[in-house]
């Protein structure tokens, strides 16, 4: 099966076997379901929300999305030109958290050299290398989201590479 | 492309998760986090867990957040529990901060469930077979014992050298500096010894303590209050994060003015800037090594000026001339303010010549250490500095140098003031005393190279990475610890006796037999023939304190991996077997010197060392004093607390150079160009200065990091920050790899391009796995066996355009920009 929710796999898959097993377990504790409900997912169910039309992007013109939900707000880029990891005819629209993963803070977007930089503790990010910390003091790289590109130009949000700050589950 | 996790969801920690005190155990700051264990099968719920907070709604900025980095599953007392380590809101020191290392604490512990650490080493290991193999540790001491006791009986002590660190947090602390302490220093008295970081066992700052004023005088919160801060070769956004970002910071918002002294412009210039206003901010770019030269021009300027505090200078400071001489054992004559200035007298001209800056800038930074407010009340400074001198030019003139200026300022012991290094480590030292290893100290790593020593016992020291002249220091290591290793190879067969001989042979033909401590094996470790398996802090309990003397019980919390044991333990091991090996051998007198070291645990050897000189101190009232601790000295115990001393020499009385008069010294810092041999050849003959630096991701030389693939996927190779129109001279690339070489040997990293990088100026970071900085450094010390790491040039030639792993990573500038 092809899992869309794979941007970019980690060298090392960090929770193997029982780790994973636990965090379905904590979704199973919340859930008031009877005892005999499916069992919880190993991943989270992401859902697929529309963040714009193609045609409203500008090259290097962000704009403010919110995803997975209306407190995690986010950023949409078309980048003027391909990254891995980008969508779009041109392979160029990238999107990402706006949430320092250090302490939360909302970032801001540097254009003249494609970074999300945060006024809480100086920490940068590269939006054209998947959100990587350039400098900083967080713990992970940029949560990026998964985007996908229909027929007609609409952009959609399907799932984050990284756990969103301030949170113990992406959907919450 | 970036690392990512892929993780969506994290356990939550239930109600009754175990909740322990851990002081951060890498940088000297040692910041407060609680660790939560709990059950493998237990969960807590969104509104019902350990933080007693409602984790179903989006938490704001400093919010509590468990990070996938901050997450672990570990042993504890033989079961899996799930852990989660956050920063502590409460601890004063980091006032629940994170920094890029402590943050993934939690991930870089050994865990057989989520694959993290299995570098760690599990049993004690022996040379068998041309392999290491695993063993018991009765059997892997009673070689080390064996070895050791034949050759210190047939020759001296004087053939074991002994590498040992010094330092708290890691694998160090109290317990672990007295159980080596008392192994090597009082059932022997070992005197080729050397520290982690440095070829001899010596201090770092010798001329601050020669003065009279310990180099860890203040409280953080004195950054908070104070008019002025100046950084000398310091860089503590990344090196000392948290005393930046909740103390410095603190005082820069409050309207302290700063001067930073560093060749480099670092991040830590840019957030100054950030927080302060440029106008604010006073970066003295000075040429490499021309520290000493500013420090006597500054105090030229607060003496003609008559900005001195001259009660202070009064009661405090001797008055008569030379106290002491220069002599073999002392770089610089020490006395009164006025004895000092007859050498140190410095215009900002003749200054700004030798340092490369305005005239006007040093007389700037003058005004703002101490020229008096418009009311005419004093400014307050507090000084701090770090490896940029340390390791620096001149190390005991220039230390003394900057010590001078808050002397005559009055800046040491009151509030708002202070003349303190940063540190690296925290500290934990608790020896009996080292006096006869001598001043100067032996040269270690000369002595080894030169053929010297036939045992060598290393305790997490990896030299490959962290000596200078490391060339040639590795290729002679490795050839004699291999002639023992041919020894053992050809004696496989043979009774433990017949091993021994074959052995005792090789060291006594020029071999070297190394008995390796460590927590992972380790590069130098690759010359051992015994490895044995240490701990870390939390896996053992462990006591340090850090820069602002604040002393902490970081608790255990997991179980060391496999056979690992506490350091002390490993050496009251060695102590037991050394006193059943010398009474079979009938040295009945000897074998008793290595009694008294019956410690089941840590928490004995505690008892046994530290406790012995602080009787107020105990695990019990520590574990009570939680993640704030209190601050040595321990004064006493009162109203069941440990009272602290927020503050050394409040009283204005200074004693850390022993003298009964109590009066500090004033240095006469001299200036005379490379103090260190070969460096001035050196400069002259090669086009880039080789700066030699640290970076906030890296936990000291990586041992640990190495393995991380979050830290290994930033940096896949060595940085070399340089300036991009000396890169594009060379046709270099952003990441390209390229070799720097001199006449001490090469090393190789890749090419980061940095607007603010001088030309002719290059800065690696220090002591990677992939490309030791310490190759090229020549062996120039001063005459105490301080090394000159950061003077160092050399060549640059590119080796190979950036690998696909280069290419992917990110070469922006790592300057904040709004
Ligand atoms: S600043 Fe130092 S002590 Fe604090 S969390 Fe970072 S590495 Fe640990
Ligand atoms: S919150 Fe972004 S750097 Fe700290």
């Amino acid at each position: 099966m092809r899992c869309k929710n794979l941007v970019d796999v980690g060298r090392r898959q960090f929770l193997r076997g029982g780790a994973l097993a636990a965090a379905g377990a904590a979704a199973a504790t919340v859930t008031t379901a009877p005892a005999n409900a499916a069992p919880a997912n190993a991943q989270v169910d992401y859902p697929s929300n529309r963040l714009a039309n193609i045609s409203d992007l500008k090259v290097n013109e962000p704009v403010d999305i919110e995803y997975p939900d209306a407190d995690s707000p986010g950023v949409l880029i078309k980048l003027g030109q391909a990254v891995e990891g980008g969508v779009g005819p041109d392979g160029d629209i990238v999107a990402f958290s706006v949430l320092c993963p250090h302490k939360g803070y909302n970032m801001s977007y540097n254009g003249e050299d494609r970074t999300l930089n945060c006024p809480g503790h100086f920490s940068r990010f590269d939006v054209e290398s998947g959100g990587q910390q350039v400098w900083g003091h967080a713990t992970q790289n940029l949560p990026q989201f998964t985007l996908r590109v229909d027929g007609n130009g609409d952009i959609f949000a399907e799932g984050a590479s990284d756990l969103i700050f301030g949170r113990p589950s992406n959907v919450l | 492309m970036a690392y990512k996790r892929q993780i969506d969801r994290l356990p939550i920690p239930p109600k009754d998760a175990k909740v322990s005190n851990v002081t951060c155990h890498y940088c000297i700051v040692g910041c407060g986090y609680k660790a939560y264990t709990w059950p493998r099968n237990k969960q807590g719920t969104l509104k019902d867990n350990a933080f007693g907070i409602d984790l179903s709604e989006q938490q704001g900025a400093d919010g509590t957040w468990v990070a996938p980095a901050m997450y672990n599953v570990v042993k504890q007392d033989g079961k899996d529990v799930h852990l989660a380590l956050v920063p502590d809101k409460d601890c004063v020191v980091n006032s629940g901060l994170v920094s890029i290392r402590g943050g993934r604490m939690a991930e870089n512990r050994p865990s057989r469930v989520t694959g993290t650490q299995q570098q760690r080493l599990t049993d004690p290991m022996i040379w068998r077979n041309g392999t290491w193999q695993p063993t018991s540790w009765d059997d892997a001491l009673d070689l080390v014992a064996r070895v050791t006791a034949r050759i210190i009986t047939q020759g001296s002590e004087d053939d074991l050298v002994v590498s040992m660190f010094d330092h708290g947090g890691s694998a160090g602390g109290y317990e672990n500096t007295w159980g080596t302490g008392k192994l090597y220093f009082q059932s022997m008295k070992v005197k080729n010894a050397r520290i982690h970081n440095r070829p001899a066992y010596n201090s770092e700052v010798h001329s601050t303590r020669d003065m009279g004023v310990g180099e860890l005088n203040y409280s953080y919160s004195d950054y908070e209050i104070t008019d002025t801060i100046v950084m000398v070769g310091g860089n503590s956004l990344e090196t000392q994060t948290n005393l930046f970002l909740n103390h410095m910071r603190k005082g820069l918002e409050n309207g302290a003015r700063m001067v930073v002294v560093d060749p480099r412009r670092t991040v830590t210039v840019n957030a100054a800037e950030e927080i302060a206003g440029k106008e604010n901010v006073l970066h003295l770019a000075i040429n490499p090594g021309s520290d000493m030269a500013l420090f006597n021009a500054i105090l030229t300027q607060v003496v003609d000026n008559g900005w001195t505090d001259n009660e202070f200078i009064k009661n405090s400071t001797f008055q008569d001339g030379e106290a002491v001489a220069q002599d073999d054992a002392h770089p610089a004559g020490l006395g009164s303010l006025e004895y000092a200035m007859k050498t140190c007298r410095t215009s900002p001209e003749e200054a700004a010549k030798i340092c490369g800056i305005d005239a006007a800038d040093i007389v700037k930074a003058a005004e703002w250490i101490a020229k008096p407010k418009e009311d005419g009340s004093r400014r307050k400074c507090v000084t701090c500095y770090e490896k940029g001198v340390i390791w620096g030019n001149d190390n005991y003139r220039t230390i003394g140098a900057i010590v001078n200026v808050s002397l005559a300022t009055g800046n040491i012991g009151r509030e708002g003031s202070g003349c303190c290094r940063l540190g690296g480590h925290q500290e934990g030292y608790y020896r009996p005393s080292d006096a006869h290893v001598g001043r100067p100290a032996e040269y270690v790593d000369q002595l080894l190279i030169k053929g010297g020593g036939k045992i060598h016992h290393i305790w997490a020291c990896d030299h490959y990475k962290t000596t200078l002249n490391a060339s040639e220091f590795k290729r002679v290591h490795r050839r004699r610890s291999n002639m023992v290793k041919d020894a053992m190879d050809a004696s496989a067969t043979g009774t433990r006796e017949q091993q021994v001989e074959a052995i005792v042979a090789a060291v006594n033909a020029g071999g070297l037999f190394v008995v390796d401590m460590d927590i992972i094996h380790s590069q130098i470790g690759q010359n051992a023939h015994v490895i044995l398996p240490a701990a870390e802090s939390n896996e053992m309990n462990l006591t340090s304190m850090n820069g602002e003397r604040r002393l902490r019980l970081s608790e255990k919390y997991m179980d060391p991996p496999g056979q690992a044991k506490p350091d002390c333990l490993i050496a009251a091991g060695i102590a037991q077997h050394m006193e059943r090996v010398l009474r079979e051998m009938g040295h009945d007198k000897y074998a008793d010197q290595f009694k008294g070291y019956d410690w089941k645990t840590e928490e004995d050897a505690f008892m046994d060392g530290y406790h012995q000189g602080n009787p107020d101190v105990t695990y019990d009232r520590l574990r009570a004093m939680g993640n704030n601790g209190v601050q040595e000295p321990v004064a006493g115990f009162k109203d069941g607390k440990l009272v602290g001393t927020p503050r050394l020499y409040a009283d204005g009385k200074f004693d850390r150079h022993g003298r009964k008069d109590k009066k500090a010294l004033f240095c006469a810092a001299g200036w005379r160009g490379w103090q260190a041999p070969g460096k001035a050849k050196e400069q002259a003959d090669h086009k880039f200065w080789i700066n030699n630096v640290r970076a906030n991701i890296f936990w000291q030389n990586q041992f640990l990091d190495q393995d991380n693939d979050f830290i290994q996927d930033r940096f896949p190779y060595p940085f070399i920050e340089m300036n991009p129109d000396d890169m594009a001279e060379m046709g270099l690339n952003p990441g390209d790899l390229i070799e720097i070489h001199n006449e001490n040997g090469a090393t190789q990293g890749m090419a980061y391009p940095t607007d603010t990088a001088r030309r002719g100026q290059v800065a690696m970071v220090f002591g990677s796995p992939s490309g030791s900085q310490g190759n090229v450094v020549n062996p120039g010390v001063n005459e105490l066996v301080l090394p000159d790491y950061k003077h160092t040039w050399g060549n640059i030639r590119k080796l190979a355009d950036a690998t696909p792993t280069a290419k992917a990573v990110s070469f922006k500038s790592k300057e904040y920009t709004a």
